[in-house]
Protein backbone atom coordinates (compact mmCIF):
# COMPACT_ATOMS: atom_id res chain seq x y z
CA UNK A 1 0.00 0.00 0.00
CA UNK A 2 2.73 2.59 1.18
CA UNK A 3 6.45 2.00 -0.01
CA UNK A 4 9.16 4.32 0.29
CA UNK A 5 12.72 3.28 -0.80
CA UNK A 6 16.19 5.31 0.18
CA UNK A 7 13.88 8.18 0.26
CA UNK A 8 16.23 11.36 1.37
CA UNK A 9 14.54 15.08 2.16
CA UNK A 10 17.09 17.69 2.49
CA UNK A 11 16.19 21.42 2.80
CA UNK A 12 18.29 23.62 1.70
CA UNK A 13 21.42 24.50 3.90
CA UNK A 14 20.19 21.75 7.09
CA UNK A 15 20.82 18.81 7.90
CA UNK A 16 18.33 16.43 6.03
CA UNK A 17 15.06 16.01 7.52
CA UNK A 18 14.74 12.67 6.05
CA UNK A 19 17.86 10.15 5.11
CA UNK A 20 17.84 7.14 3.17
CA UNK A 21 14.05 6.33 4.53
CA UNK A 22 12.62 2.88 3.65
CA UNK A 23 9.69 1.89 4.82
CA UNK A 24 6.70 -0.16 3.85
CA UNK A 25 3.25 -0.85 5.13
CA UNK A 26 0.41 -3.50 3.98
CA UNK A 27 -3.11 -2.93 3.54
CA UNK A 28 -5.11 -2.45 5.94
CA UNK A 29 -2.39 -2.10 8.57
CA UNK A 30 -2.02 0.03 11.58
CA UNK A 31 0.82 1.55 12.25
CA UNK A 32 2.02 4.19 14.28
CA UNK A 33 5.10 6.39 13.99
CA UNK A 34 6.98 7.66 16.89
CA UNK A 35 9.81 10.19 17.98
CA UNK A 36 10.50 13.45 19.34
CA UNK A 37 10.19 16.73 17.64
CA UNK A 38 11.90 17.59 14.68
CA UNK A 39 12.08 13.93 14.19
CA UNK A 40 11.46 13.75 10.53
CA UNK A 41 7.67 12.18 11.06
CA UNK A 42 6.17 15.78 9.37
CA UNK A 43 8.08 15.27 6.81
CA UNK A 44 7.19 12.04 6.31
CA UNK A 45 3.38 13.03 5.99
CA UNK A 46 4.30 16.04 3.47
CA UNK A 47 6.45 13.39 1.10
CA UNK A 48 3.10 11.29 1.42
CA UNK A 49 0.71 13.63 0.59
CA UNK A 50 2.98 15.39 -1.87
CA UNK A 51 3.50 18.43 -0.30
CA UNK A 52 6.96 18.19 -0.68
CA UNK A 53 9.05 16.24 -3.49
CA UNK A 54 12.06 14.05 -2.28
CA UNK A 55 15.14 15.02 -2.59
CA UNK A 56 16.10 11.74 -3.74
CA UNK A 57 14.38 7.93 -3.25
CA UNK A 58 11.09 6.44 -4.63
CA UNK A 59 7.66 6.63 -3.08
CA UNK A 60 4.75 4.65 -4.49
CA UNK A 61 1.42 5.02 -3.07
CA UNK A 62 -1.58 2.75 -3.65
CA UNK A 63 0.49 2.03 -6.82
CA UNK A 64 0.94 5.58 -7.80
CA UNK A 65 4.65 6.16 -8.24
CA UNK A 66 5.30 9.66 -7.15
CA UNK A 67 8.08 10.17 -9.74
CA UNK A 68 5.78 10.05 -12.65
CA UNK A 69 2.84 12.00 -10.95
CA UNK A 70 2.08 14.90 -12.88
CA UNK A 71 0.81 18.20 -11.38
CA UNK A 72 -2.57 18.27 -12.21
CA UNK A 73 -2.86 14.45 -10.70
CA UNK A 74 -1.73 15.64 -7.42
CA UNK A 75 -5.41 16.80 -6.34
CA UNK A 76 -6.52 13.34 -7.61
CA UNK A 77 -3.75 11.29 -5.03
CA UNK A 78 -5.06 13.97 -1.95
CA UNK A 79 -8.48 12.70 -2.55
CA UNK A 80 -7.14 9.05 -2.04
CA UNK A 81 -5.31 9.98 1.14
CA UNK A 82 -7.54 10.96 3.94
CA UNK A 83 -5.46 13.21 6.29
CA UNK A 84 -6.07 14.55 9.99
CA UNK A 85 -3.93 16.92 11.36
CA UNK A 86 -2.98 18.11 15.03
CA UNK A 87 -4.43 21.66 14.67
CA UNK A 88 -8.22 20.48 13.14
CA UNK A 89 -7.34 22.62 8.76
CA UNK A 90 -10.93 23.06 9.14
CA UNK A 91 -12.87 25.68 6.98
CA UNK A 92 -13.82 28.36 9.32
CA UNK A 93 -16.74 29.75 7.91
CA UNK A 94 -18.24 26.25 6.89
CA UNK A 95 -20.38 24.39 9.10
CA UNK A 96 -19.66 20.95 10.39
CA UNK A 97 -21.95 19.79 7.36
CA UNK A 98 -19.82 21.60 5.08
CA UNK A 99 -16.40 20.82 5.89
CA UNK A 100 -17.59 17.37 5.27
CA UNK A 101 -19.59 17.59 2.50
CA UNK A 102 -16.38 20.20 1.13
CA UNK A 103 -14.28 17.03 0.50
CA UNK A 104 -17.00 14.81 -1.59
CA UNK A 105 -17.55 18.20 -3.43
CA UNK A 106 -14.20 18.11 -4.83
CA UNK A 107 -14.66 14.74 -6.11
CA UNK A 108 -17.73 16.32 -8.01
CA UNK A 109 -20.62 14.28 -6.37
CA UNK A 110 -24.13 15.13 -6.35
CA UNK A 111 -25.81 16.94 -3.78
CA UNK A 112 -28.28 13.99 -3.13
CA UNK A 113 -25.05 11.67 -2.73
CA UNK A 114 -23.91 14.70 -0.58
CA UNK A 115 -26.78 14.75 1.59
CA UNK A 116 -27.24 11.13 1.93
CA UNK A 117 -23.33 10.54 3.20
CA UNK A 118 -22.70 12.79 5.22
CA UNK A 119 -25.02 12.42 8.03
CA UNK A 120 -23.94 9.09 8.33
CA UNK A 121 -20.40 9.60 8.39
CA UNK A 122 -20.78 12.18 10.90
CA UNK A 123 -22.81 9.75 13.16
CA UNK A 124 -19.80 7.11 13.28
CA UNK A 125 -17.88 10.16 14.23
CA UNK A 126 -20.54 10.75 16.95
CA UNK A 127 -21.34 14.13 15.52
CA UNK A 128 -24.85 13.90 14.71
CA UNK A 129 -26.92 16.72 15.87
CA UNK A 130 -23.85 19.05 15.15
CA UNK A 131 -24.47 19.56 11.49
CA UNK A 132 -24.63 23.33 11.63
CA UNK A 133 -22.23 24.02 14.04
CA UNK A 134 -19.36 26.33 12.59
CA UNK A 135 -15.63 24.99 13.85
CA UNK A 136 -15.56 27.54 16.22
CA UNK A 137 -18.25 26.24 18.26
CA UNK A 138 -17.01 23.54 18.63
CA UNK A 139 -14.91 21.93 21.48
CA UNK A 140 -11.41 20.53 20.86
CA UNK A 141 -12.46 17.17 20.22
CA UNK A 142 -15.61 17.82 18.20
CA UNK A 143 -13.13 19.28 15.63
CA UNK A 144 -10.78 16.75 15.79
CA UNK A 145 -13.64 14.50 15.03
CA UNK A 146 -15.17 16.70 11.76
CA UNK A 147 -11.98 16.75 10.45
CA UNK A 148 -11.60 12.52 10.60
CA UNK A 149 -14.86 13.10 9.07
CA UNK A 150 -13.94 14.63 6.51
CA UNK A 151 -10.78 12.46 6.05
CA UNK A 152 -13.23 9.20 5.76
CA UNK A 153 -16.05 10.37 3.83
CA UNK A 154 -14.15 9.86 0.68
CA UNK A 155 -13.62 6.13 1.67
CA UNK A 156 -9.97 6.56 1.38
CA UNK A 157 -7.73 3.07 1.22
CA UNK A 158 -4.85 5.57 3.18
CA UNK A 159 -5.54 8.17 6.37
CA UNK A 160 -2.97 9.71 7.98
CA UNK A 161 -3.38 11.19 11.44
CA UNK A 162 -0.43 13.66 12.26
CA UNK A 163 -0.76 14.09 15.97
CA UNK A 164 -4.11 14.18 15.67
CA UNK A 165 -4.73 13.90 19.93
CA UNK A 166 -2.11 16.55 20.10
CA UNK A 167 -4.39 19.61 21.53
CA UNK A 168 -7.04 17.56 23.21
CA UNK A 169 -7.33 16.49 26.72
CA UNK A 170 -7.05 12.15 27.22
CA UNK A 171 -10.68 12.15 27.03
CA UNK A 172 -11.29 13.12 24.02
CA UNK A 173 -7.84 12.14 22.98
CA UNK A 174 -8.97 8.64 23.21
CA UNK A 175 -12.78 9.20 21.66
CA UNK A 176 -10.28 9.99 18.34
CA UNK A 177 -8.07 7.32 18.94
CA UNK A 178 -11.39 4.82 18.41
CA UNK A 179 -12.83 6.58 15.77
CA UNK A 180 -9.28 5.63 13.54
CA UNK A 181 -9.41 2.44 15.20
CA UNK A 182 -12.84 1.91 13.86
CA UNK A 183 -12.24 3.12 10.26
CA UNK A 184 -9.15 0.86 10.25
CA UNK A 185 -11.36 -2.05 10.92
CA UNK A 186 -13.38 -1.34 7.66
CA UNK A 187 -10.57 -1.60 6.09
CA UNK A 188 -8.73 1.47 5.63
CA UNK A 189 -4.59 1.64 6.09
CA UNK A 190 -3.97 4.27 9.10
CA UNK A 191 -1.05 5.96 9.65
CA UNK A 192 -0.69 7.93 12.81
CA UNK A 193 1.82 9.66 14.47
CA UNK A 194 1.42 10.56 18.53
CA UNK A 195 3.29 11.83 21.86
CA UNK A 196 1.77 9.88 23.64
CA UNK A 197 3.20 7.05 24.95
CA UNK A 198 0.05 5.57 26.88
CA UNK A 199 -2.18 5.47 23.54
CA UNK A 200 1.01 3.68 21.98
CA UNK A 201 1.35 1.14 24.66
CA UNK A 202 -2.58 0.51 24.81
CA UNK A 203 -3.14 0.06 20.90
CA UNK A 204 -0.39 -2.37 20.63
CA UNK A 205 0.09 -1.91 16.86
CA UNK A 206 3.64 -1.89 14.77
CA UNK A 207 5.35 0.98 15.91
CA UNK A 208 8.15 2.52 13.98
CA UNK A 209 10.61 4.87 15.38
CA UNK A 210 12.05 7.74 13.68
CA UNK A 211 14.83 9.99 15.19
CA UNK A 212 17.24 12.59 13.44
CA UNK A 213 16.03 11.76 9.77
CA UNK A 214 16.08 8.21 10.22
CA UNK A 215 14.07 4.93 10.65
CA UNK A 216 16.12 3.40 13.85
CA UNK A 217 13.67 0.42 15.06
CA UNK A 218 10.36 -1.28 13.37
CA UNK A 219 8.68 -3.21 15.95
CA UNK A 220 5.85 -5.51 14.55
CA UNK A 221 2.07 -5.59 16.37
CA UNK A 222 2.79 -6.36 20.54
CA UNK A 223 6.63 -5.93 20.22
CA UNK A 224 6.47 -2.59 21.23
CA UNK A 225 6.80 -1.31 24.95
CA UNK A 226 8.12 1.93 26.53
CA UNK A 227 8.95 3.08 30.13
CA UNK B 1 -27.67 14.03 -14.53
CA UNK B 2 -26.01 16.94 -14.73
CA UNK B 3 -22.38 16.27 -15.59
CA UNK B 4 -19.74 16.40 -12.96
CA UNK B 5 -18.54 19.75 -14.85
CA UNK B 6 -21.52 21.28 -14.51
CA UNK B 7 -21.83 20.31 -11.07
CA UNK B 8 -18.77 21.88 -10.51
CA UNK B 9 -19.51 25.32 -11.82
CA UNK B 10 -22.61 25.67 -10.13
CA UNK B 11 -20.91 24.93 -6.93
CA UNK B 12 -18.32 27.51 -7.73
CA UNK B 13 -20.85 30.42 -8.02
CA UNK B 14 -22.75 28.97 -5.35
CA UNK B 15 -19.76 29.09 -3.17
CA UNK B 16 -19.10 32.56 -4.14
CA UNK B 17 -22.23 33.57 -3.13
CA UNK B 18 -22.01 32.35 -0.19
CA UNK B 19 -18.13 33.37 1.08
CA UNK B 20 -19.86 36.51 0.00
CA UNK B 21 -22.44 36.53 2.73
CA UNK B 22 -20.09 35.30 5.62
CA UNK B 23 -17.23 37.60 5.06
CA UNK B 24 -19.65 39.96 4.64
CA UNK B 25 -17.48 42.52 6.81
CA UNK B 26 -14.50 42.12 4.34
CA UNK B 27 -16.95 42.06 1.53
CA UNK B 28 -18.12 45.62 2.66
CA UNK B 29 -14.14 47.26 3.16
CA UNK B 30 -13.15 45.90 0.07
CA UNK B 31 -16.35 47.24 -1.68
CA UNK B 32 -15.98 50.66 0.17
CA UNK B 33 -12.41 50.55 -1.26
CA UNK B 34 -13.09 49.58 -5.14
CA UNK B 35 -16.07 51.77 -4.56
CA UNK B 36 -14.42 55.27 -4.01
CA UNK B 37 -11.36 54.37 -6.55
CA UNK B 38 -14.21 53.58 -9.21
CA UNK B 39 -16.04 56.92 -7.92
CA UNK B 40 -12.87 59.05 -8.23
CA UNK B 41 -12.13 57.34 -11.99
CA UNK B 42 -15.71 58.17 -13.23
CA UNK B 43 -15.20 61.84 -11.94
CA UNK B 44 -12.22 61.99 -13.88
CA UNK B 45 -14.08 60.54 -16.74
CA UNK B 46 -16.80 62.95 -16.54
CA UNK B 47 -14.54 65.99 -15.77
CA UNK B 48 -12.39 65.22 -18.93
CA UNK B 49 -15.80 65.09 -21.24
CA UNK B 50 -16.71 68.41 -19.72
CA UNK B 51 -13.87 69.85 -20.36
CA UNK B 52 -13.71 68.69 -23.65
CA UNK B 53 -17.11 69.47 -24.37
CA UNK B 54 -16.53 73.10 -22.90
CA UNK B 55 -12.72 73.09 -25.37
CA UNK B 56 -15.39 72.46 -28.29
CA UNK B 57 -17.72 74.89 -27.51
CA UNK B 58 -14.89 77.27 -27.40
CA UNK B 59 -13.26 76.33 -30.37
CA UNK B 60 -16.39 75.92 -32.56
CA UNK B 61 -16.38 79.80 -32.57
CA UNK B 62 -12.69 80.10 -34.07
CA UNK B 63 -13.04 80.85 -38.11
CA UNK B 64 -11.06 82.57 -40.82
CA UNK B 65 -12.79 85.82 -42.25
CA UNK B 66 -11.80 86.98 -45.61
CA UNK B 67 -12.50 90.05 -46.64
CA UNK B 68 -13.13 90.56 -50.48
CA UNK B 69 -12.68 93.38 -52.86
CA UNK B 70 -15.64 94.81 -54.73
CA UNK B 71 -14.49 94.00 -57.63
CA UNK B 72 -14.48 90.46 -57.36
CA UNK B 73 -16.24 88.60 -59.99
CA UNK B 74 -18.93 86.10 -58.43
CA UNK B 75 -17.09 83.55 -60.94
CA UNK B 76 -13.82 84.40 -59.16
CA UNK B 77 -15.44 83.83 -56.24
CA UNK B 78 -16.95 80.72 -56.85
CA UNK B 79 -13.88 79.01 -57.84
CA UNK B 80 -12.23 80.47 -54.55
CA UNK B 81 -14.65 78.72 -52.47
CA UNK B 82 -14.59 75.75 -53.89
CA UNK B 83 -10.78 75.62 -54.16
CA UNK B 84 -11.34 76.44 -49.98
CA UNK B 85 -13.80 73.41 -49.53
CA UNK B 86 -11.07 71.31 -51.24
CA UNK B 87 -8.49 72.20 -48.52
CA UNK B 88 -8.17 69.33 -45.89
CA UNK B 89 -8.74 70.78 -42.90
CA UNK B 90 -11.95 72.83 -44.09
CA UNK B 91 -15.18 71.88 -42.60
CA UNK B 92 -17.38 74.61 -43.89
CA UNK B 93 -17.19 77.89 -45.98
CA UNK B 94 -19.66 80.81 -45.63
CA UNK B 95 -20.21 83.16 -47.95
CA UNK B 96 -21.87 86.66 -46.53
CA UNK B 97 -22.55 89.35 -49.97
CA UNK B 98 -21.85 92.63 -49.28
CA UNK B 99 -25.55 93.25 -48.75
CA UNK B 100 -26.29 90.45 -45.96
CA UNK B 101 -22.66 92.16 -44.18
CA UNK B 102 -24.97 95.57 -43.62
CA UNK B 103 -27.32 94.02 -42.72
CA UNK B 104 -25.45 92.49 -40.01
CA UNK B 105 -23.78 95.48 -38.64
CA UNK B 106 -27.17 97.08 -38.69
CA UNK B 107 -28.48 93.98 -36.37
CA UNK B 108 -25.24 94.08 -34.17
CA UNK B 109 -25.52 98.25 -33.86
CA UNK B 110 -28.93 98.98 -33.88
CA UNK B 111 -28.55 100.46 -30.81
CA UNK B 112 -26.09 102.70 -31.88
CA UNK B 113 -27.60 105.80 -34.22
CA UNK B 114 -24.29 107.45 -34.78
CA UNK B 115 -22.23 104.12 -36.28
CA UNK B 116 -25.93 103.33 -38.39
CA UNK B 117 -25.80 106.97 -39.69
CA UNK B 118 -22.46 106.58 -41.27
CA UNK B 119 -23.52 103.92 -43.74
CA UNK B 120 -26.30 103.02 -45.83
CA UNK B 121 -27.16 101.38 -48.76
CA UNK B 122 -26.24 103.47 -51.09
CA UNK B 123 -22.83 103.98 -49.62
CA UNK B 124 -22.04 100.52 -48.38
CA UNK B 125 -17.83 100.46 -47.37
CA UNK B 126 -18.43 96.75 -45.71
CA UNK B 127 -16.80 94.29 -47.66
CA UNK B 128 -18.06 90.58 -48.68
CA UNK B 129 -17.00 88.23 -46.51
CA UNK B 130 -16.35 84.18 -46.49
CA UNK B 131 -16.23 82.69 -43.34
CA UNK B 132 -14.31 79.62 -42.93
CA UNK B 133 -14.53 77.12 -40.30
CA UNK B 134 -11.65 74.58 -39.99
CA UNK B 135 -12.16 70.84 -38.69
CA UNK B 136 -9.04 71.03 -36.78
CA UNK B 137 -8.04 74.67 -35.31
CA UNK B 138 -4.40 74.12 -34.70
CA UNK B 139 -3.73 73.54 -38.17
CA UNK B 140 -4.64 76.61 -39.64
CA UNK B 141 -1.15 76.86 -41.51
CA UNK B 142 -3.29 75.44 -44.67
CA UNK B 143 -5.66 77.34 -44.80
CA UNK B 144 -3.36 80.52 -44.26
CA UNK B 145 -0.86 79.07 -47.27
CA UNK B 146 -3.46 79.03 -49.49
CA UNK B 147 -4.83 82.59 -48.41
CA UNK B 148 -1.79 84.32 -48.79
CA UNK B 149 -1.02 83.20 -52.42
CA UNK B 150 -0.42 86.23 -54.63
CA UNK B 151 -3.75 85.21 -56.92
CA UNK B 152 -5.37 84.67 -54.30
CA UNK B 153 -4.10 88.00 -52.42
CA UNK B 154 -5.22 89.80 -55.36
CA UNK B 155 -9.05 89.13 -54.17
CA UNK B 156 -9.31 90.31 -50.78
CA UNK B 157 -9.37 93.99 -49.64
CA UNK B 158 -8.13 93.31 -45.78
CA UNK B 159 -5.94 91.20 -43.96
CA UNK B 160 -7.62 88.08 -42.84
CA UNK B 161 -9.07 87.76 -39.32
CA UNK B 162 -6.35 85.14 -38.92
CA UNK B 163 -3.05 87.49 -38.53
CA UNK B 164 -1.69 89.89 -36.18
CA UNK B 165 -2.57 89.92 -32.47
CA UNK B 166 -5.56 87.44 -33.46
CA UNK B 167 -3.59 85.31 -34.96
CA UNK B 168 -1.81 84.95 -31.55
CA UNK B 169 -4.83 84.84 -29.56
CA UNK B 170 -6.17 82.08 -31.41
CA UNK B 171 -2.70 80.23 -31.60
CA UNK B 172 -2.45 80.98 -27.87
CA UNK B 173 -6.09 79.46 -27.27
CA UNK B 174 -5.79 76.37 -29.26
CA UNK B 175 -2.69 75.67 -28.01
CA UNK B 176 -3.91 75.61 -24.61
CA UNK B 177 -6.82 73.54 -25.03
CA UNK B 178 -4.66 70.86 -26.93
CA UNK B 179 -2.74 70.74 -23.27
CA UNK B 180 -6.04 70.51 -21.67
CA UNK B 181 -7.25 67.66 -23.67
CA UNK B 182 -4.20 65.53 -23.82
CA UNK B 183 -3.48 66.52 -19.75
CA UNK B 184 -7.24 65.07 -19.69
CA UNK B 185 -6.19 61.95 -21.55
CA UNK B 186 -3.16 61.11 -20.01
CA UNK B 187 -4.76 62.00 -15.72
CA UNK B 188 -7.59 59.26 -17.02
CA UNK B 189 -4.95 57.17 -17.91
CA UNK B 190 -3.07 57.51 -14.89
CA UNK B 191 -6.04 56.98 -12.86
CA UNK B 192 -7.27 53.87 -13.88
CA UNK B 193 -3.23 52.52 -13.16
CA UNK B 194 -4.04 54.06 -9.90
CA UNK B 195 -7.41 52.70 -9.30
CA UNK B 196 -6.30 49.29 -10.67
CA UNK B 197 -3.10 48.98 -7.92
CA UNK B 198 -5.61 50.15 -5.16
CA UNK B 199 -8.35 47.70 -6.11
CA UNK B 200 -5.60 44.85 -6.95
CA UNK B 201 -4.16 45.53 -3.17
CA UNK B 202 -7.16 45.71 -1.47
CA UNK B 203 -8.35 42.21 -3.18
CA UNK B 204 -4.81 40.88 -2.21
CA UNK B 205 -5.16 41.46 1.48
CA UNK B 206 -8.59 40.15 1.81
CA UNK B 207 -7.28 37.00 0.05
CA UNK B 208 -4.18 36.56 2.30
CA UNK B 209 -6.65 37.08 5.52
CA UNK B 210 -7.69 34.22 4.03
CA UNK B 211 -4.85 32.10 2.93
CA UNK B 212 -5.71 29.10 5.43
CA UNK B 213 -8.97 27.92 3.53
CA UNK B 214 -6.89 28.45 0.70
CA UNK B 215 -3.84 25.80 1.70
CA UNK B 216 -6.13 23.69 3.20
CA UNK B 217 -8.67 23.49 0.26
CA UNK B 218 -5.35 22.40 -1.77
CA UNK B 219 -4.89 19.83 0.46
CA UNK B 220 -7.85 17.62 0.76
CA UNK B 221 -7.54 17.46 -3.02
CA UNK B 222 -8.92 20.72 -4.52
CA UNK B 223 -8.25 21.45 -8.01
CA UNK B 224 -6.85 24.67 -8.30
CA UNK B 225 -9.81 26.06 -10.20
CA UNK B 226 -11.79 24.70 -7.96
CA UNK B 227 -10.33 26.72 -5.09
CA UNK B 228 -10.17 29.87 -7.34
CA UNK B 229 -13.41 29.71 -8.76
CA UNK B 230 -15.31 31.23 -5.80
CA UNK B 231 -12.83 33.80 -4.87
CA UNK B 232 -12.68 34.86 -8.34
CA UNK B 233 -16.68 35.05 -8.36
CA UNK B 234 -17.06 36.88 -4.65
CA UNK B 235 -14.73 39.11 -6.09
CA UNK B 236 -16.29 40.05 -9.03
CA UNK B 237 -19.58 40.48 -6.97
CA UNK B 238 -16.98 43.12 -5.13
CA UNK B 239 -16.65 45.03 -8.24
CA UNK B 240 -20.11 45.14 -9.79
CA UNK B 241 -21.53 45.90 -6.02
CA UNK B 242 -18.73 49.07 -6.13
CA UNK B 243 -19.34 49.79 -9.13
CA UNK B 244 -23.02 50.53 -8.60
CA UNK B 245 -21.99 52.39 -5.92
CA UNK B 246 -19.94 54.93 -7.85
CA UNK B 247 -22.91 54.99 -9.58
CA UNK B 248 -24.93 56.13 -6.99
CA UNK B 249 -22.34 58.22 -5.83
CA UNK B 250 -22.32 60.14 -8.78
CA UNK B 251 -25.77 60.31 -9.59
CA UNK B 252 -26.36 61.58 -5.67
CA UNK B 253 -23.92 64.66 -6.00
CA UNK B 254 -25.56 65.59 -9.57
CA UNK B 255 -28.91 65.48 -8.14
CA UNK B 256 -28.25 67.08 -4.71
CA UNK B 257 -25.28 69.33 -4.76
CA UNK B 258 -25.34 70.13 -8.89
CA UNK B 259 -25.68 74.44 -7.82
CA UNK B 260 -22.41 73.41 -5.12
CA UNK B 261 -20.34 72.01 -7.71
CA UNK B 262 -20.97 74.62 -9.95
CA UNK B 263 -20.18 77.46 -7.44
CA UNK B 264 -16.64 75.65 -6.42
CA UNK B 265 -15.77 74.88 -10.15
CA UNK B 266 -15.61 78.35 -10.84
CA UNK B 267 -17.04 78.58 -13.60
CA UNK B 268 -14.63 76.24 -15.23
CA UNK B 269 -16.72 73.43 -15.73
CA UNK B 270 -20.42 73.48 -17.16
CA UNK B 271 -21.89 71.19 -14.19
CA UNK B 272 -24.85 71.45 -16.15
CA UNK B 273 -23.58 69.64 -18.95
CA UNK B 274 -21.51 66.74 -16.75
CA UNK B 275 -24.82 65.97 -15.40
CA UNK B 276 -26.24 65.80 -19.01
CA UNK B 277 -23.21 63.48 -19.84
CA UNK B 278 -23.93 61.52 -17.25
CA UNK B 279 -27.68 60.33 -17.89
CA UNK B 280 -27.11 60.57 -21.80
CA UNK B 281 -24.65 58.02 -21.39
CA UNK B 282 -26.09 55.89 -17.90
CA UNK B 283 -25.93 52.88 -19.95
CA UNK B 284 -22.63 53.03 -20.96
CA UNK B 285 -21.51 53.81 -17.91
CA UNK B 286 -23.25 51.56 -16.16
CA UNK B 287 -22.08 48.78 -18.17
CA UNK B 288 -18.22 50.28 -18.39
CA UNK B 289 -18.02 50.40 -14.77
CA UNK B 290 -19.37 47.29 -13.96
CA UNK B 291 -17.19 45.74 -16.88
CA UNK B 292 -14.23 47.08 -15.03
CA UNK B 293 -15.03 46.46 -11.70
CA UNK B 294 -15.41 42.79 -12.92
CA UNK B 295 -12.46 42.92 -14.74
CA UNK B 296 -10.25 44.03 -12.01
CA UNK B 297 -12.23 41.45 -9.49
CA UNK B 298 -11.48 38.63 -11.56
CA UNK B 299 -7.86 39.25 -12.29
CA UNK B 300 -6.87 40.46 -8.97
CA UNK B 301 -8.21 37.38 -7.28
CA UNK B 302 -7.24 35.24 -9.74
CA UNK B 303 -3.10 36.73 -9.47
CA UNK B 304 -3.72 37.21 -6.08
CA UNK B 305 -4.84 33.60 -5.24
CA UNK B 306 -1.97 31.47 -7.55
CA UNK B 307 1.04 31.94 -4.92
CA UNK B 308 -1.04 29.82 -2.48
CA UNK B 309 -2.09 27.20 -4.73
CA UNK B 310 1.12 26.09 -5.94
CA UNK B 311 0.90 22.28 -5.41
CA UNK B 312 4.28 21.45 -4.07
CA UNK B 313 7.19 22.62 -3.19
CA UNK B 314 10.34 20.93 -4.75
Amino acid sequence: MILLDRVTKTYSKHAPALERVSLHVEPKEFVIIVGPSGAGKSTLFKLLTREEKPTSGKIIVGGMDYETLRDRDIPLLRRKIGVVFQDFKLLLNKTTFENVAFALEISGLSNQEIRHTVPKVLDIVGLAGKENNYPLELSGGERQRVAIARAIVRQPKILIADEPTGNLDPKHAWDVIKVLEKVNRFGTTVLLTTHNQEIVNTLKRRVITINDGRVISDHAVGQYKTA
Amino acid sequence: MPSKRFITFKRIVKNGFINFGRNIWLAIAAIAMMGITLTILLFAIITNATFSHTINDLTSHIDVSVYLKDSVKPAQRNKFISDLKNINNVQSVTYISKADALKKYEQENANNPVLLSAISETDNPLSAEVHIKPKDPNQLGAIKDFLDKPDVQALQSDPTSYSGDRKAAIDKITKATHFIQEAGIVGIIVFIIISMLIIFNTIRMAIFNRRDELVIMRLLGASPRFIRGPFVVETMLYGAVAAIISLLICWGLFAIAANTLEASSLGLLDISYSSHYFSDHLLLILTGQIGVGIIIGAVSSTVATRRYLKLNRE
